[in-house]
């Protein structure tokens, strides 16, 4: 389920501007294509070289913030790196998710559209042998994907009682300190939903308060109702096909998502 | 640095090139997940380098030569440099040994580091590479380092704290300890060597591979220095071991100096970025 490779534009291409280059050059690798002369708004006194170089340390902060996993915010990327370049920002940080995505396999997503968030997305699945580090961090997503398929299995919400319960089964006690996981509650109702792995939610309606989890968009992105399905038939030795309602949805999952990479996005 | 492909001696010429496919000057999924590599690593051996170049080119159906590792890395650094990153190829002071790190073309020495590091942990980081790169042995014990904590001018830890911090130093291969032993990290001196060179008047070339050696042997006559593997290397094919610079007796003891490696053990790791996928295949 590869996606298809895209063609982006050299970020190099630019048109050749006058005025002092306080940038370092752009690789001229061999004859790309060049001639993106896109219409962009034309600021008063900013070269191109000038913008590239707000381009290149935006990609170099999305990197160093993505390695918490936290969405990032546009006005943090305007505080500190964009500043006074703030009427170019939309600008920028396109360009910036050309770069990331062009040399690096990572998209940039906007998972929130009020408060203007992203997250990078790696568009490169793991394989078997691929060197990436393993480490405390591949158990969590292991927990993660045993209660994204419990959420997907019990119809894109589960109670937070019941993801304990499962959880307890699973000898991981939410109410003892795990030696992987440490704090299970904290790990889960916190880490994961400010990675936007999950939605934690009160469910309308009920005295006492009662919550449930949801799906994050990170999870949508990172995975898909397919791969979980078959995650949880593997487990139970059975056929995707033989759920038969999350199987049809999965399916519709794959072909919605399989025209949005198609279309560009 | 800079030398050309080493053969790993066990492969043979890679039998049916793809020929009919250039060398693209461009980056191809191949080049992307060895940039990831060293993202998610920050350094790796030659011998990793070679056998993901390899799997990786096959995987993504790109041009493979065996011979061709430091041209892949070339495409790769043509993107990154622009970007203040780069993949360096340096050696192990410990074994000598080849490593490819992922660094930082830093305007300052820490900008990586800066963005998680508090300011008193990177004092306490500059003060720490102050007691290896002025030690003549290029290690600062533990008791050392631990005294710095009052001396901390921004704002100063405790003792626990500064063992914490430097546990994150070595997590992060800033530092690598040994026997309650601190030195730079492979990955370190490879991002820093011209910073360092910059900073310490007094630090020393190695006389025998002309790259900077925070470990290492003096000869106490004419006071030139030596990283253990070179020193190793070249005293081997010699009848006696004499200084190569003023030919007087070399005082150390030059056998046995490469040590078993140290930076392949398995370290507390940065975060890989995807949920597992359950399937391999």
């Amino acid at each position: 389920n590869t996606k298809p490779p895209r063609v982006f534009p050299r970020d190099s291409a630019r048109s050749p501007e006058p005025g002092p280059t306080a940038t370092p050059p752009m690789p001229s690798t061999s004859s790309s294509s060049s001639s993106s002369s896109q219409a962009q708004k034309k600021p008063a006194k900013r070269t191109e070289a000038q913008i590239q170089q707000k381009v290149n340390e935006l990609v170099q902060f999305l990197l160093v913030k993505d390695q918490k996993k936290l969405p990032i915010r546009r006005a943090d990327m305007v505080k500190t790196i964009l500043q006074d370049y703030k009427d170019l920002a939309s600008v920028i940080i396109e360009r910036a998710g050309r770069i990331l995505e062009e040399v690096f396999g990572l998209q940039l997503r906007e998972i929130d559209q009020k408060y203007h968030a992203y997250i990078l997305i790696n568009k490169l699945e793991r394989l078997e042998g691929d060197g990436m580090k393993m480490d405390e961090s591949v158990a969590k997503m292991g927990l993660l994907m045993v209660i994204l398929s419990l959420i997907f299995m019990k119809g894109n919400s589960a109670r937070e009682s019941l993801v304990w319960d499962v959880l307890k089964k699973l000898r991981v006690d939410p109410e003892k300190r795990h030696k992987t996981f440490g704090d299970v509650k904290k790990l889960v109702k916190d880490e994961f939903v400010r990675q936007k792995y999950l939605e934690y939610n009160r469910v309308p309606h009920t005295e006492p308060p009662e919550y449930e989890f949801l799906w994050g968009p990170r999870a949508a992105h990172e995975t898909s109702k397919m791969q979980v399905l078959r995650f949880v038939a593997k487990i139970q030795n059975r056929e995707p096909s033989s759920w038969v309602s999350q199987y049809n949805e999965a399916l519709q999952d794959e072909t919605a998502s399989a025209s949005a990479a198609g279309t560009g996005n | 640095m800079g030398e050309a492909g080493e053969r790993g001696g066990e492969r043979q010429e890679a039998g049916n090139r793809e020929g009919s496919i250039t060398m693209a000057s461009s980056m191809t999924d191949s080049h992307r997940r060895f940039l990831q590599v060293l993202m998610s690593n920050g350094i790796i051996d030659a011998a990793e380098a070679r056998r993901l170049h390899r799997f990786f080119c096959e995987q993504h159906k790109v041009y493979y030569a065996h011979d061709k590792l430091d041209d892949f890395i070339g495409i790769i650094n043509t993107y990154l440099r622009p970007l203040f990153m780069e993949i360096r190829k340096g050696r192990s002071e410990d074994n000598g040994k080849i490593f490819y790190a992922l660094v930082n073309l830093a305007i300052t020495e820490a900008t990586k580091v800066a963005s998680d590091y508090a300011e008193n942990e990177l004092e306490l980081f500059k003060k720490t590479m102050d007691l290896i790169v002025e030690s003549e042995s290029g290690y600062a014990s533990s008791t050392n380092i631990l005294n710095l904590s009052d001396k901390l001018q921004s704002k100063k830890m405790r003792k626990k704290e500064v063992e914490h911090v430097l546990q994150k130093f070595v997590q992060d291969k800033w530092l690598s300890e040994r026997h309650g032993e601190y030195t730079l990290h492979t990955r370190c001196i490879m991002e820093l060597d011209q910073y360092i060179c910059e900073t310490y008047q007094d630090v020393k070339k190695c006389n025998i591979c002309h790259s900077l050696a925070i470990q290492g042997q003096f000869c106490e006559t004419c006071g030139i220095k030596m990283h253990l593997p070179c020193t190793a290397k070249y005293f081997k094919s010699q009848p006696e071991p004499r200084c190569p610079h003023c030919n007087d007796i070399w005082p150390h003891d030059t056998r046995d100096l490469v040590q078993p490696d140290s930076h392949l053990s398995p370290r507390i790791p940065r975060t890989p970025r995807r949920i597992s996928s359950s399937e391999p295949k």
